[in-house]
């Protein structure tokens, strides 16, 4: 590797080009860095033997923790001019054309939406899959239903909602108390929990219609804890930390998914002619939640391209402007909330019904805080990108359950990794909800 | 051309703690007019505006608007979205306040949000994909083109509003403000960054919409070649005060106002050419 050639290099792009001895340095920094963090580190080991404590020096593994970071910050700078170097070879006047305007949509997503939703479709009938892996499937589509709800909130609108959960958990609770105190089936309670989701996010909304991003995040934060301490202190109402057990299970429109009939209905395998199976209820679950998240996504969809949808991305972009054009702030935020609250809402009633049984345990800020490390992850509005970053930040440590010890490591390092190539999420270009041409000139 | 007054501003007096930005403050804008607004920096120009606009509440003052059709109305008690959406007074600002993440089409659809949100009987037409809304859809993109049109960005009409050149930005917020089809588009500098051609381009498009679309304009502008080109009438204000008020050449000769701008301190330091008073320069 020589040096680069900066001088040969358009003066637009000089600052991509660092010379090699320059990279150098840094690297040397680097790695002096490292070794001087590792050594209290990995440079000390304390021995408990028979004569007692004693101090092991292992300053080997020091230097190869400073090599390590030597070669890998050379490697990376090395990459990255090789990159600036490829690019600045394009014509600028190229490079402008796609970063400016948008040509039509890109049908590789499109496609790859629909591969997506045809490989779920038939998830549980593949050869190699298990009672196990639709399992997972179901946990996973959860998250990537509430990412999809919260994206309305945050992704859409704006409005950093760290308290999501609760209203998942309202979801949730709706289910179980009102098909314990009242014995309503779980087709009767999902639109009422998403309804009492909706409200709650109203009622949190209203205090917080002022309040904007780190404000909005520690009042919403606050909402999600109180919901919770409420849920484990009321005891004689939702059964505190013990929770509520044997919630009903789901039917298949009134055929219950057991061995036997019960109160003289026949249950689903018999009123089909089948063996009965435990299989049937969890591919019957994952199928339930596949239609709930399709919904929660056709409808994101949709709304976007309509007026509210497209006041709400206003909204994000500058609420003064919003205002000068006539858009009532208070009615836009509300809403968000609230449909946004709806979704967690039809979710928690979908995991009350799966689990059997809840506590407040379920519904803590890490809940929150996975649920929105999705969306930002995502790419901010992106629905595949949702999908992309739910499969990364709940499936991949599910499936890799065996090596619990690596299971932070691995996520804090995806995290760190996605943040520093792109820090607008996995999917961030943004596709615009109408274009010229489409509305046809000889309509009228 | 008889004037009917649009916007009657009345004893506009707005304090922040101690500070009086505008200290009763009284003009008259008139319909198919094109009133300007100047003053040294600091004269509380854009105070005015946010007043006007719902974005501050005056401390003393009626601001009283009267459109051609319907009913009037007192700005100063009527809340801060309500302005644009009822009385239909539109507004730039004088630092771009675009929705610089979406389209130039979509910032020009979102402007007409109240018309298009009764079309989709608030969202629930839209959703179902109803044939009443699509067409109400139709007719906003029509809006939405004949206002590229004007300003010449039809060919950037899918291209990020945050993208566009500057110029094009301002001519953006404008053609924005337009679509929601107000009685009385107040510009806060306008000309601001423009280059000699764009600014001459704007003071067509000024005139075009006066002509065209009946409106009152109010202007905030520092830029004297488009104030004297295409204002009807200029109000001048000074520390909070008014100055001035009047046409464009009686407020060009009013001694007073070349005192505020030359900053000379009496009428003996003035030359003699300039401090000759005109006639009927002051109210």
């Amino acid at each position: 590797m020589t040096t680069p050639p900066a001088a040969a290099a358009p003066a637009l792009h000089h600052h991509h080009h660092v010379s090699l001895s320059h990279m150098v340095k840094d690297s040397i920094a680097a790695g002096l860095l490292a070794a001087l963090l590792a050594l209290p580190l990995l440079g000390f080991h304390l021995l408990d033997s028979a004569q007692g404590l004693h101090l092991d020096t292992r300053f080997p593994l020091v230097l190869w923790a400073g090599l390590i970071v030597f070669g890998g910050r050379l490697g990376l700078s090395l990459a990255g001019a090789a990159i600036a170097r490829r690019m600045s070879h394009q014509p600028a006047t190229a490079a402008e054309n796609v970063s400016a305007a948008p040509a039509k949509p890109k049908p590789i997503r499109k496609i790859a939406g629909w591969i997506m939703v045809a490989v779920a479709l038939v998830l549980p009938f593949l050869p190699f899959s298990d009672r196990n892996l639709v399992d997972k499937a179901t946990l996973l589509l959860i998250y990537v239903m509430l990412g999809w709800g919260l994206n309305i909130v945050v992704g859409l609108a704006g409005l950093l909602d760290l308290g999501y959960v609760a209203f998942y958990a309202v979801g949730a609770y709706s289910y179980a108390l009102l098909s314990q105190y009242f014995g309503l089936n779980f087709w009767v309670c999902l639109p009422l929990a998403g309804l009492l989701s909706a409200s709650f996010g109203m009622a949190l909304g209203f205090p917080v219609l002022r309040l904007r991003g780190d404000y909005l995040a520690i009042v919403t934060l606050g909402f999600g804890e109180i919901i919770r301490v409420i849920l484990l202190n009321w005891q004689d109402f939702t059964g505190g930390p013990n929770g509520i057990a044997s919630i009903k299970r789901p039917s298949f429109f009134g055929l219950p998914f057991t061995a036997v009939s019960m109160d003289g209905q026949p249950s689903f395998a018999q009123f089909f002619g089948l063996d009965f199976s435990p299989d049937h209820r969890i591919i019957f679950l994952y199928y339930l939640i596949l239609v709930l998240a399709l919904a929660t996504n056709l409808f994101t969809l949709r709304i976007r391209k309509l007026p509210i949808g497209r006041a709400w991305e206003a909204l994000r972009e500058d609420e003064t402007a919003c205002r000068s054009l006539g858009i009532n702030p208070t009615k836009t935020k509300l809403s968000a909330f609230a449909i946004g609250a709806m979704f967690a809402g039809f979710a928690g009633s979908f995991f009350a019904t799966r689990q059997g049984f809840i506590s407040p345990e379920s519904f803590t800020f890490i809940e929150s805080a996975i649920i929105l490390a999705i969306v930002v992850l995502g790419g901010m509005g992106s629905q595949i990108g949702i999908v992309l970053a739910a499969i990364l930040l709940v499936g991949l440590p599910e499936w890799f359950r065996d090596l619990q010890l690596y299971r932070m490591l691995a996520f804090g390092g995806a995290m760190v990794l996605i943040m520093l190539w792109r820090p607008r999420g996995l999917l961030s270009s943004r596709e615009p909800t109408i274009r010229l041409g489409d509305a046809p000139e000889a309509a009228e | 051309m008889s004037r009917a007054p649009l916007l009657t501003v009345e004893h506009l007096t707005m304090r922040f703690g101690g500070l009086t930005a505008v200290n009763d403050l009284s003009f008259t804008a008139y319909r198919n007019e094109i009133t300007a607004i100047i003053g040294p920096n600091g004269a509380g120009k854009t105070t005015v505006f946010n007043c006007l606009t719902g974005f501050y509440k005056p401390s003393v003052g009626r601001l009283t608007l009267t459109p051609a059709h319907g009913k009037s109305f007192l700005l100063e008690r009527t809340e801060g979205f309500r302005i644009a959406k009822d009385a239909r007074v539109a507004r730039t600002f004088q630092n771009i306040r675009l929705f610089s993440g979406m389209s130039v089409l979509e910032n020009l659809v979102v402007a007409q949000h109240n018309a298009l949100m009764k079309a989709s009987a608030y969202s629930l037409a839209g959703l179902f994909g109803l044939p009443g809304y699509r067409k109400a859809e139709r007719q906003a993109v029509e809006i939405a083109r004949y206002w590229l049109d004007k300003v010449g960005l039809t060919a950037h009409a899918d291209w990020s509003a945050g993208n566009l050149p500057y110029g094009s930005q301002r001519r953006l917020e404008i053609a924005r403000a337009m679509c929601t089809q107000p009685v009385l588009l107040c510009l806060d500098e306008p000309a601001a960054g423009l280059n000699p051609k764009e600014s001459l381009e704007l003071n067509t498009l000024l005139r075009d919409i006066r002509k065209e679309h009946g409106i009152g304009i109010l202007l905030i502008e520092h830029d004297m070649s488009v104030v004297m080109q295409i204002s009807d009438h200029v109000v001048v204000l000074d520390h909070g005060a008014p100055l001035s008020d009047g046409s464009p050449e009686q407020v060009r000769n009013d001694p007073a106002v070349i005192r505020a701008y030359l900053g000379a301190a009496d009428d003996e330091d003035l030359p003699p050419e300039i401090a000759v008073p005109a006639a009927g320069g002051t109210h």
